[in-house]
């Protein structure tokens, strides 16, 4: 367990780090050590496949984030946002985050997940019948591909609505070089 | 506890998001909170002492193609792994649109300051 | 984008192929070990980044085109709509396991198990890697032609220039 605690802190360093920070390199690489420190969690957490997932997803991250700040304004904002509205949100934001508090209270404790409990969860029929509904021995890759494949499918119609975005946005100025150069 | 400190890595990422001035501060301010969410989600399922829900040769008996009772008793939540999987992937291309709005931003204003964008017009 | 050194190119040339095999071997065995499509994709889209990244962006417009790498990429969501209403058409319910329910059962912990669920991980890796290549690329394409006349030299930008 106190591993968990030990990773969370370095997250949170980091992100404080990632925030404060006035140069933006700097604040991408804090941003980067973030989600390996998350990978490592994952790892921890016994979610094997999550955390293959979010090294990799980390590394393309940091690519494209580097891509944009790299040989940019990269030294800046001088000056601060008004002080008001700057006090006026740290003040909401810390009660919000008192009222959130208060629900951590209700949540199961942490290492005994709710579905340990009722044995009519969705869960447990997942783990008792996943091999012998599907055929597979990864009962993750059961479950997100035969008995929620909706949600896959719905995943795959986001990625794609969100690149094909990306290329819109993207495509517009190197058309019409393509075009000066070809007249 | 744990949670707590979840909530504190999104509370931060809120603060950048609500608060920085730079565009591409508040696009590592929504990564923060997205790393927050999906590792709360993975934490709301682990067990104390638990294996990851993947079977291997020894939880399964061949004869009746049943799973054993140590492989129920331990394993972790896999409900929760399916969903964050597909929600980490979906944050990739989502990162991939902000950043390019970004870049479009910043070509044709020169700036990725957004209360300079906000005066200069065209 | 201009390409790296000769070390660089070298070493790239090499590794570049096992990260390509690690990608497909991450997808073809999700449903046995953990991965599954979308770490194998995103592998896979990785490989092809790293060889922009050392190359140059020209080396790798020809050896993988923007219009194959797009249809691809449709190929790969159309892929896993068939393989849904394939099971619409044989079975009766949207993306049921047709195959695992009776035309090719296969045993579990073999490569051939599990029915319909390697077939949807193809589908998904070939859909993930393509996109995120094509982003990549229109990332690095962008950059290189938002430079206009009148700008600042920045050291990088014109040791790019000067190239």
């Amino acid at each position: 367990m106190a591993v968990f605690y030990i990773l969370l802190l370095f997250m949170i360093v980091a992100a404080i780090i990632a925030v404060e920070t006035k140069n933006l390199l700097s604040a991408v690489i804090c941003v980067g050590a973030i989600g390996f420190g998350g990978s490592l969690m994952f790892l921890f957490l016994r979610a094997p496949d999550i955390a293959i997932t979010q090294i990799v997803v980390e590394v393309l991250g940091l690519i494209i984030l580097i891509r944009a700040t790299i040989a940019r304004d990269v030294t800046l904002i001088s000056g601060d946002r008004e002080f008001f509205g700057t006090v006026v949100s740290v003040v909401i934001l810390f009660v919000i985050f008192l009222a959130g508090m208060q629900v951590f209270a209700t949540l199961p404790q942490f290492g005994a997940p709710i579905f340990a409990r009722l044995p009519e969860a969705a869960s447990q029929a997942y783990v008792r019948d996943g091999l012998s509904d599907t055929g597979a021995t990864n009962v993750v890759t059961s479950v997100y591909l035969d008995y929620r494949a909706y949600d896959t499918l719905g995943e795959a119609t986001v990625l794609f609505t969100a690149i094909v975005g990306a290329t819109v946005i993207l495509r517009g100025k190197s058309r019409k070089l393509l075009e000066d150069s070809d007249a | 506890m744990l949670y707590a400190l979840c909530f504190l890595l999104f509370m931060i990422g809120l603060y950048c998001a609500v608060v920085k001035k730079n565009m591409v501060k508040i696009v590592l301010g929504i990564m923060i909170m997205e790393y927050a969410v999906n590792l709360f989600l993975i934490m709301l399922g682990y067990r104390a002492g638990g294996t990851a829900p993947i079977l291997g040769v020894s939880d399964v008996n061949r004869q009746t193609a049943s799973v054993a009772a140590h492989f129920l008793n331990t394993a972790v939540d896999p409900l929760p792994q399916a969903l964050v999987l597909t929600s980490i992937v979906i944050s990739l291309g989502s990162l991939a649109l902000m950043i390019s709005i970004c870049i479009r931003t910043y070509a044709k204003y020169g700036t990725f300051d957004i209360t300079e964008i906000r005066r200069l017009r065209g | 984008m201009k390409g790296m050194t000769v070390i660089v190119k070298t070493v790239a040339s090499w590794v570049k192929v096992l990260i390509f095999l690690f990608g497909i071997y991450i997808i073809l065995f999700g449903h046995l070990t953990p991965g599954g499509g979308f770490a194998g994709g995103v592998i896979l889209a990785s490989s092809y980044v790293l060889l922009m990244l050392a190359f140059g962006r020209t080396f790798v417009e020809d050896n993988l085109p923007l219009p194959v790498a797009s249809r691809l990429d449709c190929l790969g969501a159309f892929l896993f709509a068939l393989i849904a209403i394939a099971g619409l058409v044989v079975g009766g319910t949207f993306f049921l396991n047709f195959l695992y329910q009776e035309y090719l059962v296969g045993e579990p912990f073999k490569l051939v198990s599990g029915g319909t669920i390697p077939l949807s991980n193809v589908a998904i890796g070939l859909k993930v890697g393509a996109s995120l290549f094509l982003v990549i690329f229109a990332l690095s394409v962008f950059r290189c032609d938002s430079e206009k006349p009148g700008d600042e030299p920045s050291p990088d930008r014109a040791v790019e220039k000067g190239e």
